[in-house]
């Protein structure tokens, strides 16, 4: 069953395309990741899929039903959580009063309080700076603070911008591993990454992006093989 | 010294002491300010209360949502005006008390939206201008509706404006209970002080609601806001229209209070003052925006001595004391910008904006280095 799927998916900046064509498809308790070089169109891709650009041309079905033109407010009720490029996260706000904004769509606040203690038990690191300014939170941990919000609007389908961006190695690593344990949870996950190697270990499929157009999908484990893929995005 | 205010907070039965003794003074302030001072000051009094919601309810679109207003007086026009052309002889209207102040209200929140729908895009220095623009915009129809229909009465004003009253109890006359003698400056200090504590409890509600969270997710980055499901242009307007049906609210109550109104009463310069309270006190902190609100009323009025100081020292007037009040008020402004830039009471949020603060810089020590654990 398809949570996510785009068809001809077509996104332009005044009259750039950066997107041309993009047909993608994302099967429920999924991870799902898109590799590709810098400028290829991915973080464009992403945007459209949650509301926050208008697609300039084709399709996005969500649960089936299309779901373009749909603001991004109105998609977080929906299901659909995004994990911005650069974390987004309320720099002078607490580490707690992010994860209060991120329930904002909700209405259960019994239901909140159970997944912001699930959270905090998954974050420990979080826990211990509830109440410190997010923005003296180290990259890593504001990372960590995004992936937490986005998770307390509950999706179903979450997207991740470069998690990895700017993140000490060991950190990366870190990241990961939380990605991996929340799409055990079963939460379909789309990921954008520049550490295609990385990200297709973590993955069950892979696409590669390059100038706006998907040119390979596999398995992730095939895609770890494809000497074309080892020879452009995995440094072999 | 913070700290010890919060222990000191902690302890229930003294703070309720402190409400009790806050209370205590409030209701006692007309007779002894009355006494000390006389009437012209509880006039003053009365006045303080007026800014004071005015203050606060700025405080919604720039304190919380961070959306600067340079024109915010207009709606204090707009309560005014609706109250005045509603309730006075000019057009032989005389309505009741309580259907004018929420009429007032409401209508002042339209003009709020009215404002905020086309500048919804706009931020910072770009929306300052506009709502200023705005601000004008209501001042000068005030002064020229007059022709060729006469809805405003232009310049010269409305007058002879019913005092608030509620059924035949009306603020502006003297009442007596427990043999105690209530002139009208007095009531109107308890009404004034009634609602200016009712617009205090909606703003303390406010600022840690869900919406409260939402203005300062919208304030701190508008792309991340909208990513957790906040609609950024209902939730602005909504701040507009708020803060503008507080104004309306105050200005109705301005006109019945005062019996006359004229567009001299709401130009630029009203707006910079509202704005200078809430700045000075402490932006998006109410306890600071009714400490700005009560200095920027009474220190002006207080200033007036000046020249009956000069006087009895040199047996004439040297500098004139309006003069003198537009000097030392600049004066006073830059050394707080200068010296506590986040107002005078600043709020948490805000005291981390500016903080170069020693407890900030230890936060940030303790998880930069956090690759090591």
């Amino acid at each position: 069953m398809n949570i996510l799927q785009t068809r001809g998916l077509e996104v332009a900046y005044g009259g750039i395309r950066a997107v041309k064509g993009v047909d993608l498809t994302v099967r429920r308790g999924e991870l799902v990741c898109l590799i590709g070089a810098n400028g290829a169109g991915k973080t464009t891709t992403l945007k459209s899929l949650c509301g926050m650009l208008a697609p300039s041309g084709g399709e996005i079905l969500y649960e089936g039903s299309p779901i373009t033109g749909i603001p991004s407010y109105e998609l977080v009720r929906r299901g659909i959580s995004l994990v911005p490029e650069g974390r987004g996260i309320f720099g002078r706000l607490t580490v707690e009063e992010n994860i209060k904004i991120g329930a904002y769509a909700r209405r259960d606040g019994a239901g909140v309080r159970a997944d912001q203690d699930r959270l905090y038990d998954l974050f420990p690191r979080l826990s211990e700076r509830r109440s410190q300014q997010a923005g003296t939170l180290s990259g890593g941990e504001q990372q960590m603070l995004a992936i937490a919000r986005a998770l307390m609007s509950r999706p179903r389908l979450l997207l991740l911008d470069e998690p990895s961006m700017g993140l000490a190695p060991m950190l990366v690593q870190k990241i990961f591993e939380i990605i991996r344990r929340i799409a055990e949870d079963g939460v379909t996950l789309l990921l954008v990454e520049q550490n295609a190697k990385l990200a297709l270990q973590a993955s069950h499929r892979g696409y590669v992006m390059e100038s706006g157009k998907i040119i390979l999908t596999d398995s992730a484990a095939a895609l770890l093989k494809d000497p074309k893929v080892q020879h452009a995005y995995l440094g072999g | 010294m913070i700290e010890r205010w919060h222990r000191w907070k902690q302890d229930r039965r003294t703070a309720w002491a402190a409400y009790v003794a806050l209370a205590v003074l409030l209701a006692a302030l007309p007779f002894l300010t009355g006494a000390a001072l006389g009437r012209g000051w509880v006039r003053i009094l009365d006045f303080t209360l007026l800014y004071v919601m005015l203050a606060l309810g700025l405080n919604i679109v720039v304190g919380y949502a961070g959306l600067l207003d340079l024109g915010y007086i207009a709606f204090y026009a707009v309560g005014a005006y609706m109250y005045a052309l509603l309730a006075s002889p000019h057009f032989n209207l005389h309505l009741p008390f309580w259907a004018l102040l929420p009429l007032g209200a409401g209508l002042a929140g339209v003009f709020g939206i009215l404002l905020g729908a086309p500048t919804l895009r706009l931020r910072g220095d770009y929306l300052a201008i506009v709502t200023l623009g705005f601000g004008e915009i209501i001042r000068i129809f005030l002064n020229n509706l007059n022709a060729p229909v006469n809805i405003t009465n232009g310049p010269q004003g409305v007058n002879l404006i019913d005092p608030v009253s509620v059924g035949n109890f009306s603020f502006s006359q003297t009442h007596s209970l427990f043999g105690m003698s209530f002139p009208g400056i007095y009531t109107y200090y308890y009404l004034f002080l009634a609602l200016a504590l009712l617009v205090i409890f909606v703003s303390l509600r406010l600022q840690n609601s869900r919406i409260g969270r939402a203005w300062v997710a919208i304030r701190e980055d508008e792309v991340a806001a909208e990513a957790m499901g906040i609609n950024t242009r209902n939730i602005k307007l909504l701040a507009f229209a708020m803060g503008a049906s507080f104004a309306g609210i105050s200005g109705g109550l301005f006109a019945g209070f005062q019996g006359f109104i004229s567009p001299e009463s709401f130009n630029l310069f009203e707006s910079i003052i509202v704005l200078c309270m809430i700045v000075l006190g402490g932006m998006g902190n109410i306890p600071g925006v009714i400490l700005g609100a009560v200095l920027l009323t009474v220190f002006p009025e207080a200033l007036r001595y000046l020249g009956e100081l000069q006087n009895t020292l040199f047996g004439r007037i040297l500098v004139d004391p309006s003069d003198l009040r537009m000097l030392i008020f600049g004066l006073a402004l830059i050394l707080i910008m200068i010296f506590r830039p986040a107002g005078l009471l600043p709020s948490v949020r805000r005291q981390r904006e500016f903080g170069s603060d020693a407890s900030v810089l230890a936060q940030e020590q303790a998880s930069l280095y956090d690759t090591q654990r």
